[in-house]
């Protein structure tokens, strides 16, 4: 079993809701608990954020991209932006870390992505842009 | 938006009733009335009733910490009441607990702040 979606969205905050929605959507077919598909709508809505907060500096002109697929026993999730980029990625990944604390931000959206998936690589290169993909691992799954 | 916000004020305490979902876009808007509010008031006690709040991320962390930081200076509490399984997943994950008292009802969290 195999099926995948890419959609690409204006780096606008509205858009958000709008990811998270079309994301959990797509899985659906796969007959998932709600607490499994509240997982994973709360990670798209922490990678997107990223992606048009930090990633694009919420300039509209700009887009991110949400590409999801499954097979028949993961989830896999990439967000990807060509925004700023991650200077220090280790350092961006640690609980409560966030460059932007004085707009109250907690730091918690790589923690959060990290707990609630099997796997998160960020990719990202300053001036370039960042790559998230995660992997959910949902078949055998008692949740 | 993706909410419906209803606030109340009685006495030196907030009532913030959400109806929908907490993220980014609505915590950039809710943010600058629920702050002119409580400086306006001088509130101490926010209470957030989150009875019919479907979903919340780190953006909603974010924002009651700020709340909190804002009513810290008058010794003030963040009360949260009637939260779900879902939201409470976040809420303990993200350590709010050291920082806001928590209520079933709203009732509850209201009889709370009076004997604070
Ligand atoms: N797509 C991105 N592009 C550029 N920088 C990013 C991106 N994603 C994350 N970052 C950097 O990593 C830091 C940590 O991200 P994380 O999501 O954990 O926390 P936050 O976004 O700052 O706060 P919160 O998610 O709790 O609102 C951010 O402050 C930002 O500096
Ligand atoms: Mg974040």
């Amino acid at each position: 079993m195999y099926n995948e979606i890419k959609s690409t969205f204006s780096a606008k905050i509205e858009n958000v809701m709008l990811a998270r929605t079309i994301g959990i959507a797509f899985l659906v077919e796969l007959d998932l608990t709600l607490n499994f598909v509240n997982e994973v709508k709360t990670v798209i809505s922490e990678a997107i954020t990223n992606a048009i907060v930090h990633g694009c500096l919420s300039n509209e002109n700009k887009v991110v991209q949400l590409n999801m697929s499954y097979d028949d026993v993961n989830i896999y999730i990439e967000v990807i932006d060509k925004g700023v980029g991650i200077a220090d990625i280790e350092k961006a990944r640690e609980p409560l870390f966030s460059t932007k604390v004085d707009e109250e931000r907690a730091g918690l959206g790589f923690t959060i992505m990290e707990v609630f998936t099997d796997k998160l690589e960020v990719r990202s290169r300053v001036g370039d842009g960042t790559k998230v993909i995660m992997v959910k691992k949902y078949h055998g799954e008692n949740n | 938006m993706a909410i419906h916000i209803q606030m109340a004020i009685r006495k030196n305490r907030l009532f913030v009733r959400l109806n929908g979902e907490l993220d980014q876009a609505v915590t950039e808007k809710l943010k600058v009335r629920i702050s002119e509010l409580i400086d306006k008031y001088e509130i101490r006690y926010v209470i957030f009733n989150f009875e019919n709040l479907h979903f919340m991320d780190s953006s909603g962390i974010g924002f009651i910490i700020g709340r909190y930081s804002q009513i810290k200076k008058r010794h003030g509490r963040i009360v949260i009441c009637s939260m779900n399984q879902l939201i409470e997943r976040i809420f303990n994950l993200s350590g709010l607990k050291k920082i806001c008292l928590v209520a079933k009802t709203e009732d509850e969290a209201e009889k709370m702040v009076e004997v604070a």
